[in-house]
């Protein structure tokens, strides 16, 4: 039994590895996610951050360990499990993955049309009360093509928000933003939360900003958690762990980028050192 | 030595890379069966994509029909009045076009027209994880995406085909009946008496069929197993020409030893 495992827990990852081809994401690292949180989760590029979405989201089975949403394991859901867990949870993707050929309307439209069977007037109320929510409500009627960075992921969050789910999940959704609509983003995750008891994990490496709407804070880099806790244990962890500490401060040297200098430059160049 | 071991090595390669893209489009293609009949669940989504590539080709195939049944009534002119046989043109360029060139030529260009635009969409909605949202909100881009756009290419090809034969034989009326003064009557009297409904139109459509599911297939495979990159995009759609069309040129040859041979 795991005795870390208290029921105002979400999602949780049990050791988990991931692996792709030779190269190790995921090195048995455990987190927890609370129930009506919202936790960012903090790392450099590369550290494999959406692939932790992915697992959540079951799209990516983990070497190794178990990903466990609500206390159901992802992985060994069946297809039909998997896509009724899939309808508790909301994705914003990096680029809001709208669908191109419909406007912003249908777009949000979309989900419930294919899992209700409500009748169009109560579609288009309910379309018009998400795309208010994140005050897109006049644009319903334009092509995903027309709208701005920060609109669009704006509208696809009223997609991602269709279906009222318990748990929204952000990849990287200030990347590409000008401080205005990432201040709106970030008013918006937090509000949405609060008001609608999600559970929201956001990913993302912009550190002040997420840092200032999370309860909590995991940092992940080089496949493992260097630090969790509330945004203040965080930073107070940064004595221990120098990886954190530079990630936080947003060093150019350090142990972060130290894998960049193993093998010494005149070696990739084919010299053969002074003889 | 090691320039000829390297050429082995360079051939192991080719053969293994291929044997891996014809297993790995056997499985999506198995996958794809899975959900080929609840496609049907939502017949306006297969409708839509009979528009989009079969409806928006219409014509390219009706102009290059028309083309290869002036060019067939012209050449054929010319041989047959060397045997004094100008009055089966209508059978040679109506049995041409039906056996062979309705169904080839259809197959060509609209794997040239459709699948490469089938297989460009698929890719860019993989680039811009439409996909992956699709999966995400618990619906299946299989049934949803995929299973419409091959339905779609698959109905089309048979009726695309069938309309080039047609527009042919008009063509190659025009040239001989109407320029060269060919008898009217045994145009269309020579291609009622000897062309049989089973052996001659059956198996045109049969054939045509056949290309359709393949190009479908490819270009839908190509699409979906893209990698989701500029680059990745245009190898996919040029995959979908090359292949579809060595595919319908070599099928063309096993199925015409097979059904015309003996």
């Amino acid at each position: 039994m795991n005795n870390s495992r208290t029921n105002t827990d979400m999602i949780e990852l049990d050791g988990v590895t991931f692996s792709r081809g030779a190269q190790v994401i995921f090195d048995g690292v455990d987190m927890r996610f609370g129930r009506g949180e919202v936790t960012v989760v903090l790392g450099p590029s590369g550290t494999g951050k959406t692939t932790l979405l992915r697992l959540i989201g079951g799209q990516v089975r983990p070497t190794n360990g178990r990903v466990l949403v609500d206390g159901a394991e992802v992985a060994r859901a069946r297809r039909k499990a998997l896509y009724l867990l899939r309808r508790r949870m909301g994705v914003l993707f990096q680029n809001g993955a709208l669908f191109t050929d419909l406007t912003v309307g249908e777009n949000v439209a979309f989900p419930l049309r294919a899992h209700s069977r409500l009748d169009e007037a109560l579609i288009r109320r309910i379309v018009l009360f998400k795309l208010e929510a994140v005050g897109l409500r006049s644009a319903r009627d334009k092509y995903p093509g027309e709208l701005s960075g920060g609109m669009a992921r704006r509208a696809a969050l009223a997609r991602a928000m269709a279906l009222d789910p318990e748990i929204m999940l952000y990849d990287e959704p200030f990347a590409g933003q000008d401080p205005v609509s990432m201040g709106v983003l970030l008013r918006l995750i937090r509000r949405l939360n609060d008001a609608l008891g999600l559970t929201s994990i956001v990913v993302t490496h912009d550190v002040t900003e997420a840092m200032s709407i999370a309860d909590r804070v995991i940092v992940i880099a080089g496949g493992r958690v260097i630090g969790q806790g509330t945004p203040e244990e965080v930073r107070a962890q940064r004595e221990q762990e120098p990886a954190l500490a530079q990630f936080l401060d947003g060093a150019a040297d350090g142990p972060l980028n130290a894998a960049e200098e193993e093998i010494p430059l005149s070696a990739d160049l084919g010299l053969r050192g002074e003889r | 030595m090691k320039w000829s071991l390297n050429a082995i090595a360079r051939l192991g390669r080719l053969f293994l890379d291929g044997a891996q893209h014809a297993g790995s489009m056997a499985f999506f293609a198995l996958e794809l069966a899975w959900v080929l009949i609840p496609t049907w669940s939502r017949p306006r989504d297969i409708f839509q994509q009979i528009y989009a590539a079969g409806v928006l080709s219409l014509v390219i195939i009706l102009v290059a029909g028309g083309f290869v049944g002036l060019v067939l009534g012209l050449q054929g002119y010319n041989i047959l009045s060397n045997f004094n046989a100008s009055e089966s043109l209508g059978v040679m360029v109506a049995l041409s076009l039906v056996r062979e060139l309705g169904p080839v030529v259809a197959a060509l260009l609209f794997a040239g027209r459709a699948g490469s635009a089938i297989t460009a969409e698929i890719a860019l909605m993989k680039t811009t994880e439409q996909l992956a949202a699709l999966e995400m909100m618990a619906i299946d881009p299989m049934r949803r995406v995929i299973g419409p756009r091959f339905w779609g290419a698959m109905i089309s090809v048979p009726l695309l085909a069938a309309m080039f034969s047609l527009v042919g034989i008009v063509g190659g009326y025009l040239i001989g009946v109407v320029v060269l003064g060919v008898d009217q009557a045994s145009y269309w009297g020579q291609i009622r008496e000897q062309m049989e409904a089973w052996d001659d139109v059956a198996g045109g459509a049969i054939k045509s069929l056949a290309f359709g599911a393949v190009i479908a297939l490819i270009s839908v495979y190509e699409g979906y197993r893209a990698e989701p990159t500029a680059s990745g995009m245009a190898r996919a759609t040029t995959q979908t020409v090359v292949l579809s069309s060595l595919a319908v040129l070599g099928l063309d040859f096993v199925m015409t030893a097979f059904m015309f041979g003996a």
